[in-house]
């Protein structure tokens, strides 16, 4: 027995190290190109995970004092706020009202909101550029505020939605019995018992519009304008030249801090995901 | 079948007497709350959405970019009789396809592991989650770095293990050219790809995993179920659902998103890592062709549409 029991520690440690590395790996090669020298860096035979010369600081000085990489972050930063902002002002609402009070279609509508999240950005990139270019906002961050809650609106209403739903009705009813509007209800029980659906939902939009390349490659060609995704890679690859240290710094300045963010969250998200778990965990399949 | 969401007791609790106020009326109330996304969703969704069918069914150009006159199935067609397009179907299917198998197999692998509590679990979470963090184009930047076809830690380490070189297994060159070469470079995206949706599979996934009660895994080992019973007879179809759901969720992102080509192999070399968003892209706006672009990136929409309602139906049957 306390064999079996060392032999399965074993396999998990191992297991658990094997999937930190893969998913660490790139990152810790990008930290320490990030403070390598040039002669250090351009020599095939040196063991490329030491420092052969010492480390130094003058590539990352050159992305913030150099570079357009500080106002790369403040765009991404401020576009990720609205549309964090837009997106519950947006989902918060329509998923409660799909799952308590437009009825049974309502409450049924989680595939036909899934199926519109599912529309690829590459289908909707060219009449939406038109649409931008129309309304005045190309090269201007408000063309991606406004239109990336396309992409974070039906994600977070149909996780909401489904949220929404595996609040007990009675918990509502009760308090409509004791005589409160159907709007304070909304505010007063069903918001606080989705809380962490409604914090998935904003690490969600947050990370999404974040992430986006195609929109913010094809919609702003105006360096102030641009975000961190497509500004590092159009600033810092040019032609054929790649600034290796400083692309790998840019990226591990974004992705470290919010790896450690997202990670502390790491248990609200997987309850964000926890819907609608009473019926499944009383009657788990035979 | 009936009114899925409804817990507990059948009958409606008696109204109150008095009703009057807009704030009491759920009808109202509800078409209130609901219509600025169902608003925002038609202008910026649904018309764009019929906008781009029109205009694969026209012949607009990025300098005529009027959607006056309509060339039916044209544009499919001749869309179909590219090289480049048959390479970049190809590849869609083998890397969506691949991306799916090896994702669902590391998504069960790592949910087994986080589903227990140990000691540093939250740095591994912090450690495991990184790859989600970091933007999609930044990450893709990284790899290109990782994958240099000179400067590679990969190359080096094979080499100095002795697997790459003059005179080893792997060929006489010095390096391997992951992203030079069709099938390399086909696995690298599949890797890559892998590597950045793991993280968002596992969490969903995982929230399946932590709701199967305690009970059950105990009876098991009770009834003296070794592990390879206990995960393909509890773990296993209770998670299928919230399987299914993070499977077609990240796989669909996948086969819809150009970022990691874009920023890697740029289809290269020739057309042989072409994927059909990335070949809508460079037709539809670097060669301005708005609407070949377009038929191109609707192509296998319809398949997509059909797999996606299909299976979503069923994981919502299931969970009904």
């Amino acid at each position: 027995m306390r064999m079996t029991g060392l032999f399965r520690s074993i396999g998990f440690y191992t297991g658990l190290l094997l999937f930190c590395v893969f998913a660490i790996f790139p990152a810790v090669w990008m930290l320490i190109t990030a403070f390598k020298s040039n002669t250090d860096l351009y020599n095939p035979t040196n063991n490329p995970f030491l420092f052969n010369l010492p480390p130094m600081l003058s590539h990352i000085e050159f992305l913030f004092a150099q570079t357009n990489y500080p106002i790369f972050l403040w765009n991404s930063f401020l576009i990720g706020i609205i549309v964090v902002a837009i997106t519950l002002l947006l989902a918060v609402p329509a998923a409660y009202s799909l799952a308590r009070l437009m009825g049974h279609w309502g409450e049924h509508s989680s595939i036909a909101i899934f199926l519109v999240y599912l529309i690829p950005p590459t289908l909707l990139f060219i009449p939406l550029y038109e649409l931008v270019t129309e309304l005045g906002l190309a090269n201007s961050i408000w063309s991606l505020v406004l239109v990336y809650p396309t992409i974070t609106v039906p994600f977070c209403t149909w996780l909401l939605l489904s949220f929404f739903r595996s609040i007990p009705r009675d918990v509502e009813e009760a308090a409509l019995t004791d005589g409160w509007s159907r709007v304070g209800v909304f505010f007063r029980v069903a918001l606080p018992l989705a809380l962490p659906g409604i914090t998935t939902c904003v690490v969600f939009a947050f990370a999404l519009s974040l992430s986006d390349y195609i929109y913010a490659a094809v919609f702003v060609s105006a360096t102030a304008s641009r975000t961190v995704s497509a500004g590092v890679p159009t600033e810092l690859i040019r032609g054929d030249i790649y600034y290796w240290q400083e692309l790998m710094a840019a990226t591990a300045v974004v992705g470290i801090p919010l790896a450690v963010v997202y990670g502390l969250l790491f248990d609200w998200l997987v309850k964000g995901f926890q819907v609608e778990l009473p019926r499944r965990a009383a009657a788990p399949p035979a | 079948m009936k009114s899925g969401g409804r817990a507990g007791g059948q009958k409606e609790p008696p109204q109150a007497p008095v009703r009057i106020g807009l704030a009491d009326r759920d009808g109202a109330v509800g078409t209130i709350m609901l219509a600025p996304a169902i608003i925002y969703v038609i202008g910026l969704v649904a018309l764009p959405f019929f906008l781009a069918v029109a205009l694969s069914l026209s012949d607009a150009t990025v300098g005529n970019p009027g959607i006056h006159h309509f060339v039916g199935l044209g544009n499919f067609v001749s869309a179909v009789h590219d090289a480049a397009f048959q390479f970049a179907l190809r590849n869609s299917v083998i890397v969506t396809a691949a991306t799916l198998v090896l994702l669902t197999i590391l998504t069960i692998l790592q949910v087994e592991l986080l589903a227990r509590d140990f000691p540093g679990k939250r740095l591994a979470e912090i450690l495991l989650i990184l790859p989600w963090a970091m933007p999609v184009a930044l990450a893709a930047v990284g790899w290109l770095w990782l994958l240099d076809s000179e400067f590679s830690p990969i190359d080096w380490i094979l080499r100095a293990v002795g697997l790459l070189g003059p005179g080893t297994v792997l060929g006489p060159a010095n390096n391997l050219f992951y992203l030079g070469r069709e099938w390399l470079g086909l696995g690298a995206i599949v890797v890559i790809n892998v590597w950045r949706t793991l993280p968002l599979s596992t969490i969903i996934v995982l929230a399946g995993r932590t709701a199967i009660p305690d009970e059950l895994y105990e009876q098991a080992a009770l009834d003296g179920a070794g592990y390879f019973r206990v995960l393909f007879q509890i773990t296993l179809p209770a998670l299928a659902v919230l399987l299914i759901v993070a499977i077609l969720f990240t796989v669909l992102v996948i086969f819809g998103d150009m970022t990691v080509v874009a920023l890697t192999t740029r289809g290269g070399p020739g057309y042989t890592t072409q994927i059909l968003p990335y070949w809508a892209y460079l037709k539809g706006i670097q060669g301005g062709e708005l609407s070949e672009g377009a038929a191109v990136a609707l192509f296998l929409f319809p398949v997509l549409l059909a797999a996606a309602v299909l299976v979503l139906r069923m994981a919502y049957r299931r969970e009904e």
